[in-house]
């Protein structure tokens, strides 16, 4: 379902990403985990087809990005630290938004459902600036699967949640992944990025270090492993 | 990579078309300057003044030349990518910025004897002095970004829309000042015999030579410029592995 | 069909945004009467004086307010990373600059609204002609356009309010000198016919530039 090979993105002088080999398959919860500036985000706006890698091929669902863009873009959800929602118009305005921006039918009756399901109904005529960080992420969400996208790229979406809001987000994650969602999360905290993904992957320093099955990880050596890198 | 990059700055020939140029636009400099001040013939209406025609029209049509440069060299990074077409951009429009300048100058010194004013809304006059400030507009945007790949795209993009309003501004201008003729300017009430369109010529040719040559030395300096940087850069990384 | 759709979508927006907090209107209306005063003021406008300067001085005072509703529309995107969405989503580039651009023509058009009357009634000139309504329309477009793709440009970089009216104005050149002289050719009197080669340099300036402006907007948008 995602297939990265050989990736290298420089800016300028900067190297963020030196040759980064990952694939996912249909269904899979991967967590991306690194210290800052590993290259995380850079790799997730990568897949997302927001920027263009300067080498290596990119494949989402089976289509190239540089080719058959607004296709893959269809087939794509994508949620970061920023809410990626127009601040002046209402919860429900902006969904309905992004439902023609994606060109989709019954359009209304998604949104609808939607929000009911982030819990938000209530507050679908307000503005998004009058509500709180942990309703900006969830309607966030609600924006990133209205679509119903088959694969779901998050980047470090649980920054600045308090511990309900993050559960309620980790309880629709696994909805989602229960319904047939293909999800990659980057995540700089280390016990989440163990606790949520099925599938383990390292990156530091704009290559993977390590991509291992959750379960055969063992926690303690793999803490000190990141703290090394971390530090490095 | 980084070792290309030092032979490449280093090349003998690169050296000996830099020397060629610049000797062959100092023999067309002298040449025109000889022509103007002892082969062309003292203008009937304005008298010895009028020579600054000369150099007035030659920087005139090398500062066009510079944009059309700078508005190719744009359109050839958004299509290619490559670093090269963004070099070419930026010298070009330096040396460009300089020879509108000097068009600006020599055509306010020679309103004020001929026509009694610093500044006269003449459409060539003007329209040099638009692209001017579309110069130093496109100087301050790339000044005022930070990534380089961002600065080159930006930068062509602006440069093309930018070219391409400049025939449009000219025409704006032209029936402005034909419909409303200032008293002020009325006309070139200049007569041009042969010998002066000789001069002009060796003039033209001259000054595009210099425009060439100075391409040429800056090109080349912000190609060893590029160098430097990656040189730095490598050491920084080898630094930091160490 | 799609694209219209997707253009109209992002049109009303903005249009539904604005209509919420009404910031950048009021702002153009409040800067475009201050900037009235200031120039009847500085050019001690009054009877003939008046008229002859109206065109000229209603076209500045648009020019900047105009310069004030690009820089906050492109800004309005860049909050909470939004021009992201609008890249994520299978959404042609070309779309966004319509719709953008044809937002900024509208709020332009609801400034011109209240200046156009108000001047009128200020200076004495008749204003309120079809022949001015079209010349204000495409003249008002033309800068829009060129207004949105330079807006885009400039909201991504270091100064970006400053960088917008210096990149701006002279690009804007044709399209104001072909404005003001075609005003006021009908405002004396002049029928259409005569301003017809002002208006003809009009639409071909606005053709073209939006022509730039679909090619290269994408450059623009691109990471």
């Amino acid at each position: 379902m995602i297939q990265a090979r050989d990736l290298f993105k420089s800016f300028g002088p900067r190297v963020a990403l030196a040759g980064v080999n990952i694939s996912v398959e249909t269904g899979e919860f991967v967590t991306l985990v690194g210290p800052n500036g590993a290259g995380k985000t850079t790799l997730l706006r990568i897949l997302a087809t927001l920027t263009r890698p300067t080498s290596g091929a990119v494949q989402i669902a089976g289509l190239d990005p540089a080719r058959a863009g607004s296709e893959a873009r269809r087939r794509i959800g994508f949620l970061s630290h920023q809410t990626l929602l127009y601040d002046d118009l209402s919860a429900e305005q902006n969904l309905r938004f992004y439902a023609r921006m994606y060109d989709l039918d019954a359009a209304a009756a998604r949104v609808d459902d939607l929000l009911e399901r982030v819990g938000l109904a209530a507050r679908r005529e307000d503005l998004v600036r009058t509500l709180s960080r942990g309703m900006h992420q969830r309607l966030a969400l609600a924006r990133s699967v209205l679509h119903r996208p088959q694969v779901l790229l998050l980047d470090e979406p649980y920054t600045g949640l308090d511990p309900q809001a993050a559960q309620a987000l980790t309880d629709l994650l696994v909805e989602l992944v229960g319904e047939g969602g293909t999800i990659l999360l980057t995540t700089h905290n280390l016990e989440r990025g163990l606790a949520l993904g099925r599938r383990v992957v390292m990156l530091a320093r704009g290559r993977v270090v390590c991509d291992k099955p959750r379960d055969s990880i063992d926690p303690a050596t793999f803490g000190e492993a990141y703290q090394a890198l971390a530090t490095k | 990579m980084g070792n290309e990059n030092v032979e490449r700055v280093r090349r003998p020939w690169q050296d000996a078309s830099g020397i060629a140029l610049a000797a062959l636009s100092g023999v067309a400099m002298c040449g025109a300057l000889g022509m103007v001040f002892l082969y062309a013939p003292r203008e009937v209406t304005m008298g010895d003044v009028q020579r600054i025609f000369y150099f007035h029209v030659a920087s005139a049509w090398v500062g066009f030349f510079a944009f059309f440069v700078t508005f190719l060299a744009g359109v050839g990074y958004l299509v290619r990518g490559e670093r090269s077409w963004d070099i070419l951009a930026l010298s070009s429009v330096e040396i460009g910025l300089t020879f509108i300048t000097m068009t600006v100058v020599t055509g306010s010194l020679w309103a004020r004897p001929v026509w009694g004013s610093y500044w006269t809304w003449e459409p060539r006059l003007t329209i040099s002095a638009v692209q001017l400030l579309i110069y130093v507009a496109y100087r301050m945007l790339r000044a005022a970004i930070d990534s380089p790949e961002r600065r080159a795209r930006f930068a062509a993009v602006y440069g093309s829309v930018a070219f391409v309003t400049v025939p449009l501004s000219w025409f704006a201008i032209r029936w402005w000042r034909t419909i409303h003729p200032d008293v002020l300017t009325g006309g070139e009430g200049m007569t041009i015999t042969p010998r002066m369109s000789h001069t002009l010529l060796v003039s033209l040719a001259a000054f595009t030579l210099l425009y060439a040559t100075l391409l040429w030395q800056r090109v080349r300096l912000e190609r060893a410029a590029d160098a430097l940087a990656h040189l730095r850069a490598r050491l920084e990384v080898n630094r930091l592995s160490s | 069909m799609r694209f219209f759709l997707k253009v109209w979508a992002i049109l009303v927006k903005d249009m539904a945004a604005e209509l919420h907090t009404r910031e950048m209107i009021s702002a153009m209306l409040v800067f475009s009467i201050l900037a009235l005063l200031i120039f009847s003021f500085a050019l001690d406008l009054r009877g003939a004086t008046a008229r002859a300067a109206a065109p000229g001085v209603l076209w500045a005072t648009v020019a900047f307010a105009g310069t004030l509703g690009l820089s906050r529309s492109l800004a309005r995107e860049q909050q909470a990373g939004c021009m992201d969405g609008l890249l994520l989503a299978p959404v042609d580039r070309s779309a966004i600059f319509f719709g953008k651009a044809l937002g900024n023509a509208i709020l332009m058009g609801l400034v011109e609204v209240v200046l156009l009357p108000l001047f009128s009634a200020l200076f004495g000139v008749p204003l309120l002609r079809p022949g001015v309504l079209l010349v204000t329309a495409l003249g008002t477009l033309g800068y829009a356009a060129v207004g949105t793709l330079l807006a885009a440009i400039a909201v991504n970089t270091r100064a970006r309010e400053v960088m917008l009216p210096i990149m701006l104005l002279p690009l804007a050149i044709p399209a104001l000198i072909a404005s003001v002289r075609a005003t006021g050719v009908l405002v004396e009197g002049g029928a259409l016919g005569y301003a017809m080669g002002w208006v003809r340099l009009l639409v071909v300036y606005d053709l073209v530039i939006v022509a730039v402006a679909l090619l290269t907007f994408g450059y623009v948008l691109e990471e």
